[in-house]
């Protein structure tokens, strides 16, 4: 990277060198002060391309990176509910569908509360989040042979912070494959 | 005078082994605010005044070191920290090193202000055994009011000094001492996403603090409580995909995970006679209360449906459970017969109540509320009503009665700061840090040591 310093002293240079060129004809050029250069623009972000809806290059079809980065492996719940918000389903269809194309895959769906409930309560109520789930995914299609749930209660936050949007992040249910990715 | 010749030690000092923790810093916090909030009645914030008493207790051990004076500051941290007394700086002393042998010039005590003074000797014997004689003095009527002889290890020193706090206490506040007591918890240290968490032992005091080796190294141990006789702890252990509750025997370091359960299991709790077990079994979504004969092994189901019910407490004579539901929509206090039906809330207030637990008389019942963003600890009656909050912060819970049933122990969380362990006495009057170097929560007091 070019620092925005040795850009202003390049163009400073090149307006000297340029000044001095345009002089030469003349027997004895008058040095003007040079103007100081105006500061350079800041840097403009350069607009990405939108993201491909197709799988990204190099991810293999079935594999855990597939499902995280293509589905998505992480919903997210209201403060003490375990109701599956509109946000969510569409999340949890594409993991049901995802699932049904690979059969194979096993799960363990893990639900997790945000520090604002006592250690005991928010067992249970990470444990009920995590069944939400599970009972989104089966009435999807999904055999519930292949789910199996835990609760990690607030002891798995996955944001260190403490505030609203901690909060809001560490009420989740995390959906882990198990076995059978490829 | 009194005489106590041999102090049985409990064997478990010895079968607890583990890395030792840095020592503690013995200093204690400043007092905090009292209580704000009462929900009904008031705390009772009696201005006691703390008892001006000297601690006065000299000798060496065997190789001539200053055990006398370590013992004093031990029994004046004790003495302190409970908010009855107020030690004397032994600076201000103007008769040194009184001979515990004859009467104190009790007019050099009186000019210091002291109203009570212990005084006493600490030795090594021929056998190699400590010895501590001590008298507890009346300054103004000039009374002897205790005389003892405590003998032990001279390792076990810290322990005559807590019994020696405990006598003191006694005699003058008429309650059952609660120095010579231990604190399991879980010690806590990494960044929350990343947290581990071990099972953790020390004195009342923050003395002798040491990881107690669990089941499989498991790095996330929490909720550990004592069975009455203190010689077991029941825990939980969460894993990637298990939550297990294991009994922990401190005699024989023997550990053994509570019957074969599906689901998770957490929040154990032992009955006052040690015969059974309650915890909460999570299956389907639904929480429910078990029970376990702990000689059968029988599990018995006490509550049923699609609610949560967690946190059991037994009460003092076995008979009743609190516990923690939302069947009523927000998390309360309910209580059951202990073999499970006619089960009836007991909170009423705004905001939630949760992790109630019996007193050891078993009048009262200690819980942890949430309301208005703000997290307390309050005591109520055993059948609710009466419920006062005696400490308020961002987050804390977990509380656990002192033995004497006078003060609860709990954890306390600063916004995105570490857990740490606190305790405030049941009139809401002395609240303090109970010192550990690094973080803590889930406290479980032990019942007097044996």
């Amino acid at each position: 990277m070019v620092s925005t310093k040795s850009v202003a002293k390049f163009a400073v240079m090149a307006l000297v060198m340029a000044s001095m060129a345009a002089c030469t004809s003349k027997p004895k050029p008058v040095i003007e002060p040079t103007p100081a250069p105006a500061p350079e623009p800041a840097p403009q972000p350069v607009p990405q391309p939108p993201v491909a809806e197709a799988p990204l290059p190099g991810i293999v079809p079935g594999s855990q990176q597939d499902f995280v980065v293509n589905v998505g492996d992480r919903v997210y719940f209201d403060t003490d509910s375990s109701d599956i918000r509109s946000d969510a389903q569409g999340i949890l269809a594409a993991q049901a569908a995802w699932l049904v194309r690979y059969p194979q895959v096993n799960i363990r769906i893990e639900g997790n509360a945000d520090e604002r409930g006592t250690r005991e309560y928010n067992f249970a109520l990470g444990a009920r989040r995590a069944q939400a789930v599970s009972d989104f995914l089966a009435g999807k299609g999904v055999a519930a042979s292949r789910i199996s749930t835990i609760s990690y209660g607030k002891e798995s936050p996955i944001d260190n912070g403490s505030g609203e949007d901690a909060w809001a992040k560490n009420r989740n249910a995390h959906t882990t494959l198990t076995s059978g990715a490829q | 005078m009194r005489l106590i010749n041999k102090m049985p030690f409990s064997q478990i000092l010895a079968a607890v082994t583990g890395a030792l923790l840095l020592m503690c810093v013995p200093a204690f916090a400043p007092n905090y605010a009292y209580a704000q909030d009462e929900l009904t009645g008031t705390v009772d914030q009696g201005n006691i005044q703390p008892l001006p008493i000297a601690i006065a207790i000299g000798g060496n051990d065997a190789s001539g070191g200053d055990l006398g004076n370590k013992i004093s500051k031990v029994v004046m941290n004790d003495l302190e920290s409970s908010g009855y007394f107020a030690p004397i700086n032994p600076a201000a002393f103007i008769q040194q090193n009184p001979d515990v042998s004859v009467q104190p010039e009790f007019a050099a005590w009186k000019t210091i202000n002291a109203q009570y003074l212990s005084n006493g000797r600490a030795f090594v014997d021929s056998d190699g055994r400590l010895q501590v004689d001590f008298r507890l003095w009346d300054i103004f009527s000039q009374n002897q009011l205790l005389g003892q002889s405590l003998t032990a290890t001279p390792e076990n020193w810290r322990r005559i000094a807590h019994k020696i706090a405990d006598a003191i206490y006694e005699k003058l506040t008429g309650q059952e001492g609660y120095f010579d007591t231990r604190i399991v918890f879980v010690a806590e240290s990494g960044y929350k996403t990343a947290r581990i968490k071990h099972l953790a032992i020390m004195d009342q005091d923050g003395a002798n603090p040491s990881y107690l080796p669990v089941a499989g190294n498991n790095t996330k141990v929490m909720t550990p409580r004592f069975s009455a006789d203190s010689q077991e702890i029941a825990y939980m252990a969460l894993t990637a995909d298990s939550a297990r509750i294991y009994i922990y025997n401190l005699e024989t370091g023997r550990q053994e995970a509570v019957g074969q359960i599906k689901g998770m299991a957490f929040a154990p709790r032992f009955s006052p006679d040690g015969s059974k077990l309650a915890f909460s079994v999570s299956q389907g979504g639904a929480t429910n209360i078990y029970v376990m004969d702990l000689r059968t092994r029988s599990m018995t189901k006490l509550t049923s449906g699609g609610f949560i019910n967690t946190s059991p407490s037994f009460s003092a004579d076995g008979s009743t459970i609190a516990f923690t539901s939302d069947r009523g929509g927000s998390p309360q206090i309910y209580l059951m017969n202990a073999s499970g039906g006619n089960v009836r809330r007991i909170t009423f207030g705004g905001g939630s109540y949760s992790t109630p637990v019996f007193s050891p008389k078993g009048d009262q019942i200690a819980f942890t509320k949430q309301s208005g963003g703000r997290f307390s600890i309050g005591v109520m009656d055993a059948g609710g009503g009466n419920a006062k909050l005696l400490t308020s912060s961002y987050l804390e819970e977990g509380p656990t009665w002192a033995p004497n049933g006078r003060y609860i122990m709990f954890f306390r969380e600063s916004q995105g700061g570490n857990p740490s362990l606190w305790m405030v006495e049941v009139t809401g009057r002395v609240e303090r840090a109970v010192p550990y170097p690094g973080g803590a929560s889930d406290p479980a007091w032990s019942p007097r040591l044996k």
